[in-house]
């Protein structure tokens, strides 16, 4: 299958989001994809208050299943969370799960004047009535693939498809 | 072949945190790692995180500690669970209960956890080998045993403070013999590969082979304290002060209180460490206590980080 290439995605998800920058904008991207979009989106869109990145560890919804991610980082929102017109990125969208993770995370940092979702891919899907207002691509995909957003030494962005091995 | 360790699960996991002893460096340094994450926590508008939603942790404090007690409180209150202490020195007990009969009927409560100090060395050890598979039990402290949760935060104060830990000198001073502490904070120091551990205290604080810890031994504080990186003070208990063991407090604050003349020995950028409650005047002079050089209040709040990280890690395993 021909995966679209990241880089244009990302071109149209700054396309797209222009006219959603104002005043009160902030950007957070989910680790780690996520946060590597939301860093180029940062400098494209000219953003005033500094980047924000989430890992959604101590959120998740699966934590009594599998415990904690072995490699948690710290999150990171330098800025008032209160009032501000938050867009919050994501890599792939698929089960809704961890976006609201990361809405809840949000949440214990202040309250928000408004959330948008950009997703680079959306795959299908959704376990949640969850939905991305800004999409790079729609690329319905089935359970046993797993899309991936990946970063070279230079920083360029690819995607890359996986079979999920099944028991 | 590994040598068993009742702390870790089939899979290697961490179940029960018991003691440093034995715990491989990458346990160690995914507990500190995920231990920088909930100091980010705290430094929130709301301060709590929903992982352990529903789990009831048991502090079961047969021996008293404000502090240890308190800080781990607030850390599983900061996970979302609900906690229950218990000061049982003044209950079961006294009415001729034994501790895993305790442990039965808070069982029988739905506990997840427990958290339990005991003077007892072996107690958390016990009440871990006795209790159903689904429950976790984190030592906080027994006899003179193992305090792990304050080893663990103590190198998660030096971690923040010194960049390697494969470059450091640090020295441990005071009543070695009877301190938990002392032991924890060797173990885990051995295991992140501090390479110079020096302890420094009078013979009679000293257990016997205590360089078969990998310790330097030294009696006197201005060759101890030579370009340490970090002062790792220890509480003089009172009760050995009236013991044979020393001569008197005044005594043993002249020859191994910390002083800023003796703590100058130290290179320039060494932090001093103490993990509470202090004797101003008996092992630390109030003027290093509140110095430049102190990171003992630090070691407070990153006490609870450190907690937060140990019980989440377990709840998961």
């Amino acid at each position: 299958m021909e995966l679209p290439d990241a880089e244009q995605l990302l071109a149209s998800l700054a396309e797209q989001l222009k006219p959603h920058v104002g005043p009160e904008t902030a950007l957070v991207g989910i680790r780690t994809g996520g946060a590597w979009l939301a860093e180029r989106l940062h400098q494209t869109l000219g953003v005033t208050p500094p980047l924000g990145t989430l890992d959604i560890s101590f959120y998740r919804d699966d934590f009594s299943q599998i415990g904690l991610h072995p490699e948690v980082e710290p999150s990171h929102i330098p800025f008032e969370v209160d009032g501000r017109d938050i867009i919050l990125v994501d890599d792939v969208l698929y089960t809704g799960r961890t976006v609201r993770a990361a809405m809840n995370e949000l949440f214990d940092y202040g309250r928000p004047a408004s959330i948008l979702l950009a997703a680079l891919v959306d795959r299908g899907g959704r376990e949640l009535p969850i939905a991305a207002q800004v999409v790079g691509a729609t690329l319905p995909l089935p359970d046993s693939q797993n899309i991936q957003l990946n970063q070279t030494g230079s920083g360029r962005l690819y995607l890359s498809l996986h079979g999920i091995a099944t028991e | 072949m590994k040598k068993y360790n009742p702390q870790l699960n089939a899979n290697g996991e961490l179940h029960h945190l018991l003691s440093i002893e034995g715990l491989p460096r990458d346990i160690l340094t995914h507990i500190l790692n995920t231990a920088e994450s909930f100091v980010t926590v705290a430094e929130r508008e709301v301060k709590k995180v929903p992982l352990l939603r529903g789990k009831a942790i048991f502090n079961l404090f047969f021996e008293n500690s404000t502090r240890t007690r308190t800080t781990f409180e607030i850390a599983a209150k900061r996970l979302s669970a609900d906690v229950i202490n218990l000061n049982i020195g003044s209950s079961s007990t006294s009415k001729g209960e034994t501790l895993l009969d305790t442990v039965d009927n808070l069982s029988a409560m739905q506990a997840d956890m427990f958290v339990v100090r005991h003077a007892q060395s072996g107690a958390a050890h016990l009440i871990a080998k006795h209790v159903a598979p689904h429950i976790h039990v984190v030592n906080a402290g027994d006899g003179r045993h193992a305090h792990p949760t304050q080893g663990l935060l103590d190198v998660f104060t030096i971690r923040r403070y010194k960049e390697d830990f494969t470059r450091l000198r640090v020295a441990i001073v005071g009543d070695i013999l009877h301190s938990r502490v002392a032991r924890s904070e060797i173990h885990a120091l051995n295991v992140l590969g501090v390479p110079e551990i020096r302890v420094i205290a009078p013979k009679t604080l000293l257990p016997t082979n205590v360089e078969q810890m990998g310790v330097h031994v030294y009696h006197d504080m201005a060759q101890g304290l030579k370009d340490v990186d970090v002062v790792m003070m220890l509480r003089l208990q009172n009760e050995r002060m009236r013991g044979a063991l020393l001569p008197s407090a005044g005594e043993f604050f002249k020859y191994y209180g910390l002083t800023a003349d003796k703590l100058a020995h130290a290179r320039p950028d060494a932090i001093v460490m103490h993990p509470g409650p202090m004797n101003r005047g008996i092992e630390i002079d109030s003027g290093v206590a509140d110095g430049r050089q102190s990171v003992i209040l630090p070691q407070v709040t990153f006490g609870i980080a450190v907690r937060m990280a140990v019980m989440s890690i377990l709840a998961g395993n």
